[in-house]
């Protein structure tokens, strides 16, 4: 590392990027080799020590504690005291630091709001000023982009140009090309553990993907047009809380039909997760009706609305889908155990459990030791896999799956892709939600935009996706005026809030 | 103790094969790094996989699995006997005298010393395994068979109604719950246990029987009550349970004294005896006190043992307890399972509770007729890492120390309260694998700290 360049680092799920980066800053400690810097050896005990090197990390989860201000944020772990004994904070001086940091780097924020009420954007920004108080010289940013919009994520390679501009070194680990080619000085392709490869900024998407990945790999979804027939999925009017007993799902209208495929598309945190776990009776309907297939499905249990033939592939398969402990083949079996061949009354049939598993795995391609494997063990495109081979192999009328191919690796995104695609071709009803603006281009036949917990348009998948883009952040593009007009302060999902106008007045100049 | 022969395979009774790859799957977690996709224009990006917050309890068992080697086991058991080698000598005024002048003769220390721990660990051994001399005895006729018998008989007399309350503590854990209440559903157990056996005149036979089921039914009462506070409302089943331990021992304290129950030719705190038509059998005689209690408690092993692993409402339980959102998710319904569990573990206990009563242990209710069964049941729980037949054996090894200890007492004059310590110090060292292996410097013993240290999270 130069100072004062901004360095990518880039790789495969598991390729040791986040591990690598936790040694760097002490929290794991390396059982060979050693850290230089400044041509000397470095040895961390901890983050401390690291600090002390001035290493410092912004998480990819924000370390920071929602009810504290962003000063008590900023002076937690190096709280300042004054008055000897009687030990009180030095908030001002913490206030100070803060304001002197922002101003010098131009980070706006104020030390006064309280996590939880700012946007996921600013929340970043409070980590990096965190840092940079701690005088750090390298800066290392783990996945900083994951949870932002456009907008904000322009705002961040803003910032980090600045940084630059200041002399700080900065790690960037990331897995998004894009982002890479705009903002890297120098990229280090990580796979398996091992630096496979450096590469320039002008080196072409394909050649770093390959790189990345070992081989050469298709980023498109291969699809002939869709033949939508009846409507199988029907929400109206459909109002839902989150956890927080806050509206999330806001009067939402939505139709699938067989034999197509209708992406959701928008930033998380915005009603996708409500909506689908609604339809599933994971959470209760406020108002509104669902319908499958002619039947009202509100208020029915999860369990009979997997019996009436919905497939579902949820958001978070290490909370909501797979059973981590569990074997293979009991993740397999996981919502039918119950049913014939399984199981017969009370008892279970290990022997049909373990045959039915033997073929799935073989059909959809799932690398694992043995059947008998614990889940958890499994990389997490064959989990991934081992849940959509689960719902797959039974008949469906409707397959609803979020986020399907999340931190899974590139051969299994497209094997996943082309499973939900032969689901459509044979006539079910699909509804793919995902954060992945590519993901959802690429397999909908119809693109629906939801922002706080509104569906704000529907498109097709030929649409710019500038376009798209725009509604994700709240704006549609005739709307882009009035809204100008009416700064709403934020009342919708936390993720999204308040000073979120920020970035859409920043957008609108774009439009 | 030997790690316990599991009928089942693939389940997730499965221990990581080593020390190392627990720690790595720990360490695995924390990697989130995704793949390349198309990023074009990076217009969205998929949000982190955010961490399972696995509860507390699937935490410990976890640790409980990973950390805990047959090995651990075995120097656990060790360690306690160490420990307790060390109380007995300090405990004892003229061994301890020695060691004033332990500089001049360092002999005398180490002899006496020697003598104490030996003649008490061999007492120990003699009272619940084997005794040589009574084997002897057999053989020179000076004695019957069931004096080489009677250790063994002792053992599993006490080891009886643990195995009952073990069960019902590891299953309700396997279900992600903590039953801390098998003390109050043995109780209850016994209550209503006793009560069937005295005042219903029924034939013998299906008095026992009606007796047995009664004592299930009450401790299957007294699981159903957290179980459905826990489903319905949301109450903590830990809180609910020691809070219904204390009704449960108040209550029996002031049922005994009631008319039709206080045996009428006592004044003391005593219920009326047990008809004999309601009593477990003997099995070797009336010299010796092994009842068909342990047969019941074997059979209960192998039922929860199927339960768990061959069984749908035992696939349910245990994807409750490993992960209730992907249950959930997958349609079981958790809040009926978590009564389901309570409601088991309730009857496991209850049949604990009837054991004290029905068998040889007691005959009647008194304030202290349940003993300690219920708290001991959960040591006996972790110390069989919560599996069926390390359950069973893990009973045998508690009941072996409190049929030894009787013995140590009157023989070596050591008091039985050792007994507890010991049992309490092997729970202990069991539970804190890290600082056996730590003592023992076994290689693992960081990859132990780890787990726990990333098990709070950072």
């Amino acid at each position: 590392m130069e100072p004062g360049e901004i360095h990518a680092l880039l790789g495969e799920n598991g390729a040791g990027k986040s591990t690598l980066m936790n040694v760097l800053y002490g929290l794991y400690q390396p059982d060979e080799g050693e850290i230089l810097v400044d041509g000397k050896p470095l040895k961390l005990k901890g983050p401390s020590d690291a600090i002390g090197a001035g290493i410092g990390m912004v998480h990819q989860h924000f370390m920071l504690v929602p009810v504290f201000t962003v000063a008590e944020n900023i002076m937690l772990g190096a709280e300042q005291v004054r008055g000897g004994i009687a030990g009180f904070l030095d908030r001002r001086r913490a206030r100070r630091e803060v304001t002197e940091v922002s101003e010098r780097y131009n980070l706006r924020v104020d030390p006064d709001a309280v996590i939880e009420d700012l946007p996921v954007g600013i929340q970043q920004r409070v980590e990096i000023v965190k840092a940079l108080t701690r005088d750090v010289d390298l800066l290392i940013l783990d996945e900083p982009t994951a949870v932002l919009t456009p907008q904000e994520t322009e705002e961040l390679l803003t910032v980090m140009r600045s940084l630059k501009a200041a002399g700080k070194s900065i790690v960037f680990i990331t897995h998004k090309l894009g982002e890479v080619k705009a903002i890297a000085d120098r990229i280090t392709v990580i796979r398996r553990g091992k630096t496979v490869g450096t590469a320039s900024p002008e080196a072409s998407r394909d050649e770093l993907a390959a790189l990345m990945v070992g081989r050469n790999v298709r980023l498109t979804v291969d699809k002939t047009p869709a033949t939508p027939g009846e409507p199988v999925l029907e929400v109206a009017g459909l109002v839902v809380d989150d956890d927080r007993q806050i509206r999330a799902v806001d009067g939402v209208d939505l139709t699938v039909r067989a034999g197509e495929v209708l992406g959701v598309a928008g930033v998380q945190g915005n009603g996708q997760t409500e909506l689908i776990e609604a339809v599933m009776g994971l959470r209760p309907v406020l108002a509104g009706t669902i319908s499958l297939a002619g039947d009202r499905i509100d208020g029915w249990k999860p369990k009979k609305v997997l019996r009436a033939g919905v497939g579902y592939v949820p958001e978070d398969r290490s909370v909501d889908g797979l059973v981590k402990e569990f074997s293979v083949a009991e993740n397999l079996v996981l919502d039918i155990y119950d049913r014939p061949p399984f199981g017969a009354g009370l008892a279970l049939k290990p022997d049909a459990i373990a045959a039915s598993a033997k073929e799935r795995i073989e059909q959809f391609d799932v690398r694992t030791s043995s059947a008998d494997a614990a889940v958890g063990t499994l990389s997490g495109g064959n989990q991934q896999k081992v849940i959509v081979a689960r719902e797959l192999s039974r008949p469906l009328k409707l397959l609803i799956a979020a986020q399907p191919t999340r931190g899974v690796d590139v051969g299994s995104i497209e094997f996943i892709h082309s499973q939900i695609i032969h689901e459509r071709d044979i006539g079910t009803a699909v509804m793919v939600v995902s954060s992945e603006l590519d993901e959802v281009i690429g397999l909908a036949d119809r693109i629906a935009v939801m922002y706080r917990g509104r569906i704000i348009g529907i498109v097709g998948p030929d649409t710019p996706r500038e376009e798209i883009g725009l509604l994700m952040a709240g704006i549609s593009p005739d709307a882009a005026q009035e809204r100008n007009t009416d700064a709403v302060p934020g009342d919708g999902p936390a993720t999204d809030g308040g000073p979120a106008s920020d970035p859409g007045s920043a957008s609108e100049d774009e439009a | 103790m030997t790690n316990p022969p599991t009928p089942q395979s693939g389940s997730p009774d499965k221990e990581p094969a080593s020390e190392a790859q627990a720690a790595q799957n720990a360490l695995g977690n924390t990697e989130r790094a995704e793949v390349a996709t198309e990023p074009d224009r990076s217009v969205a990006k998929p949000g982190p996989e955010p961490e399972p917050k696995p509860s507390l309890g699937r935490l410990f068992l976890d640790n409980l699995w990973a950390a805990n080697t047959f090995t651990v086991t075995l120097l656990s058991l060790v360690l306690a006997i160490v420990v307790g080698a060390v109380l007995m000598i300090i405990s004892d005024p003229e061994v301890l005298s020695t060691y004033s002048y332990i500089t001049s003769r360092p002999s005398d220390a180490i002899n006496s010393s020697w003598t104490l721990v030996s003649e008490a660990y061999a007492n120990l051994f003699k009272g619940s395994v084997f005794d040589p001399e009574a084997f002897s005895g057999w053989l020179d006729g000076a004695n019957g068979w069931q004096a080489v018998l009677a250790p063994i008989s002792e053992t599993l007399t006490y080891a009886a109604p643990l195995v009952f309350t073990g069960l019902s503590v590891a299953l309700a854990f396997r279900g992600g719950l903590f039953n801390i209440g098998a003390q109050g559903q043995a109780t209850i157990g016994v209550i209503m246990a006793a009560l069937a056996g005295f005042l219903l005149p029924l034939p013998p036979g299906l008095h026992l029987l009606v007796a047995v089921l009664a004592g299930a039914l009450g401790g299957a009462i007294w699981g159903f009550i957290p179980g459905i506070l826990k489903a319905r409302a949301g109450a903590h089943e830990v809180i609910n349970t020691i809070m219904l331990n204390y009704v449960a021992t108040y209550f029996l304290t002031w049922l005994i004294v009631q008319n039709g129950v206080q045996d009428p030719n006592r004044t003391d705190a005593i219920s009326k005896a047990v008809d004999t038509s309601a009593q477990l059998p003997r099995l070797l005689g009336d010299n010796l006190r092994v009842h068909a209690g342990i047969l019941l408690a074997v059979l209960a092993t192998w039922a929860v043992a199927w339960l768990l692993n061959r069984s749908t409402l035992g696939f349910e339980l245990r994807a409750v307890g490993a992960n209730p959102d992907a249950a959930r998710t997958a349609g079981i319904s958790v809040t009926r399972t978590y009564i389901l569990i309570m409601v088991f573990a309730g009857i496991l206990a209850g049949l604990g509770g009837s054991n004290m009563v029905l068998g040889s242990t007691a005959s009647a209710l008194t304030p202290l007729v349940v003993a300690q069964i219920g708290f001991d049941g959960i040591l006996v729980a972790l110390l069989g890492r919560v599996k069926p037949w390390g359950v069973l054996l893990a009973a045998l090894l508690f009941g072996a120390l409190q049929a030894g200890g009787n013995r140590m007492q009157s023989y070596s004059g050591i008091s039985l309260e050792l007994v507890t310590v010991l049992q309490a110090l092997i729970v202990i060292f069991i539970a804190a694998p890290a600082l056996v292996k730590a003592i023992f410097q076994l290689r693992a013993a960081r990859a132990a700290r780890l787990q726990t240290s990333l098990a709070k999270g950072w």
